[in-house]
């Protein structure tokens, strides 16, 4: 059965493998990063070749391994075949699933464990990506390493299989499973992870120290329309945003909070902004995940997704026991 | 007899359609068995059911001693050439073998070897690429060289020509003449069956209308022609068909007596003649 299940999927695991195996070559052979600055050879393999090929990864497999597997047998009739062989079809399916994750769960490990060891000696020297992320917690850049893409691979190949054997079509199967795989990936970083454990929250005063910008609006640009704080260090902020003295939300900032004399030399602008703004009796809230909890956070979404593809699993055998002929 | 295939009231629902439905039958063991019936008879369905590849909604069946698809052991039991002859459009012939040979414990590989090599096959080519008399060739191949007790055939020879069709049901019966292979065999045409079958199953509308020994049942079936008359026949003699001109009656008849009436021309039937009697009629008939 293995033989049998390795035939099948060999044509598109190569393929797979082989892009896989290019990138982590151009990996091996590019001077790893020690200064946030990237060169522009590093800056084009690290933000456009990490994300599109770990974005893209999970994709191809659901779409090319996942969705075909069983959907291809029953658009052919195959499945009358192969039925009829001395293997009942929960050990067929079994087979097919286990040998695929496998591989699938391989590709996405050893492609996250080169990336991560390519980007160590920049780890915390604010080495920049796509969309000014800089900490490895923050969402494009947590995808990208660590044990997730594992997580990712195996679900996109199980959701891809039990799309397949529900709609028994497999291009139809393809583009569902990669519609609702890209739904996935976004809501997950939007609604889910934020919250698998309570962010921290901070309430700070506004200080001439600690505030890092002003936005302005109006005619003359004396209107004030956000601050915005000092960050903690690599965190995944959800939230920075000014309240008042009873820690609600402000929406409009009061009128005349810009009203500072002009710039001058030796004066700090920041002096007068923070100082009316603590006259207001406005205050900043912080809401974020700390960089600390790479690893917890890694380790939860991880076990989300392989629960989700344990759960699409059982539905898989299910369905193809049960409901499919 | 023994019975290699046994349904009782089997059933088959697809959604409100009702594909087999009360299904009552026996197939005896070391014959091969013809099943004829209209598109749409459950021919498919029953043989699907029997191979284990699709469960039924009501009833019973029993096939070599066992549930259909219930375990390795008895998917090795039955052997299955589903409708259009199946097999994987990717993998090469010799590639079909391989898979044949690590999917069944009870394989022969010199009888697959020495099919492939008599029919001309190069191991070398894609199933894609073969003819659909080879294609037929190649999934019974896979069929039999695990040495089921019973072959189930659903419509093998349909998409085939004339030629590959006698070659088909040719090799299909220099097998079962050398291992005593008991077969299902489904077609709509009953020419292809007369010629292969022990056994007769009349399928319609789900259910058997007719089975019985192909011998027997011509042996029972007479066609009577004379002048017109409505009075009823002796005892015995029961009419399966029946159509009058203004002048002439011609009867269908089905007795295990001979038919002495002078006024009656006897002719004898052919099964394709007998099955459309059949066909035509709502009544059930097991003959045996």
């Amino acid at each position: 059965m293995i033989w049998l299940t390795w035939r099948q999927l060999r044509a598109s695991a190569v393929a797979v493998y082989a892009l896989v195996a290019a990138l982590c070559v151009a990996f091996l052979v590019t001077a790893r990063p020690s200064e946030p600055v990237l060169d522009g050879l590093q800056d084009l393999l690290y933000n456009q070749g990490t994300i599109s090929a770990v974005y893209l990864l999970p994709a191809l497999i659901g779409v090319f391994w996942g969705a075909p597997m069983v959907a291809r047998e029953l658009e052919a009739g195959t499945h009358r075949l192969v039925w009829n062989q001395s293997v009942t079809r929960s050990r067929w399916l079994a087979t097919k699933l286990a040998v695929a994750g496998l591989a699938a769960a391989a590709a996405a490990g050893l492609y996250s464990l080169v990336v991560t060891w390519w980007t160590a000696p920049g780890e915390g020297k604010g080495l920049t990506m796509a969309l000014n992320s800089t900490g490895r917690i923050t969402p494009f850049l947590f995808s990208v390493r660590g044990l997730v893409p594992v997580g990712y691979a195996v679900f996109a190949l199980v959701l891809g299989v039990v799309i397949g054997v529900l709609l028994r079509r497999t291009v139809a199967a393809m583009a569902a499973a990669l519609a609702i795989y890209i739904a996935v990936q976004i809501l997950m970083p939007l609604f889910v992870r934020p919250h698998l454990i309570p962010p921290v929250q901070q309430t700070v005063a506004i200080t001439a120290e600690n505030t890092v910008s002003v936005g302005f609006t109006g005619p003359e640009a004396t209107q004030v329309t956000s601050i915005k704080v000092r960050e903690p260090e690599g965190a995944w902020i959800l939230t920075d945003e000014t309240v008042d003295a009873t820690g609600a939300k402000v929406d409009s900032l009061a009128a005349g909070l810009g009203n500072c004399p002009p710039p001058s030399p030796g004066v700090n602008m920041m002096d007068c902004y923070a100082k009316a703004a603590s006259d207001h009796g406005y205050r900043q809230l912080l809401e974020y995940q700390p960089a600390g909890r790479f690893w917890a956070l890694q380790t939860l979404e991880t076990a989300i997704f392989l629960a989700l593809s344990g759960l699409l699993t059982w539905l898989c055998f299910r369905l193809v026991r049960h409901r499919v002929s | 007899m023994t019975t290699v295939l046994s349904a009782q009231d089997l059933g088959r629902r697809y959604g409100r359609h009702r594909a087999l439905a009360g299904c009552t039958l026996d197939v005896p063991a070391g014959q091969v068995t013809g099943l004829v019936g209209p598109n749409g008879a459950g021919k498919t369905t029953l043989l699907t059911i029997a191979a284990g590849i699709l469960p039924p909604s009501e009833g019973r069946i029993e096939v070599c001693g066992g549930v259909p698809g219930s375990g390795p052991a008895q998917l090795a039991k039955v052997g299955f050439v589903a409708q259009d002859t199946p097999v994987y459009a990717g993998l090469t012939v010799a590639e079909h073998l391989r898979m044949g040979a690590r999917l069944n414990p009870g394989w022969d590989e010199a009888m697959a070897r020495k099919r492939i090599e008599h029919l001309g096959l190069d191991p070398a080519q894609r199933a894609g690429k073969l003819s659909g008399g080879q294609r037929a060739q190649l999934a019974l191949t896979i069929a039999i060289a695990k040495h089921p007790e019973l072959l189930l055939l659903d419509e093998p020879v349909a998409a085939l020509d004339p030629l590959a069709r006698r070659e088909f049901l040719g090799d299909l019966m220099q097998f079962v003449a050398e291992y005593g292979t008991s077969v299902v065999l489904s077609s709509h045409l009953i020419t292809d069956l007369e010629r292969v079958c022990d056994e007769l199953v009349v399928l319609v509308g789900g259910q058997v209308r007719l089975a019985g020994e192909v011998e027997r049942l011509l042996a029972t079936h007479h066609r009577l022609t004379g002048p017109r008359r409505e009075a009823p026949l002796p005892p015995g003699q029961h009419v399966v068909s029946a159509s009058h001109t203004e002048r002439q009656t011609t009867l269908l008849v089905r007795t295990e007596t001979p038919i002495i009436d002078p006024q009656w021309t006897v002719d004898s039937l052919g099964l394709e003649d007998l099955v459309l009697a059949y066909l035509s009629r709502p009544a059930l008939e097991v003959l045996r």
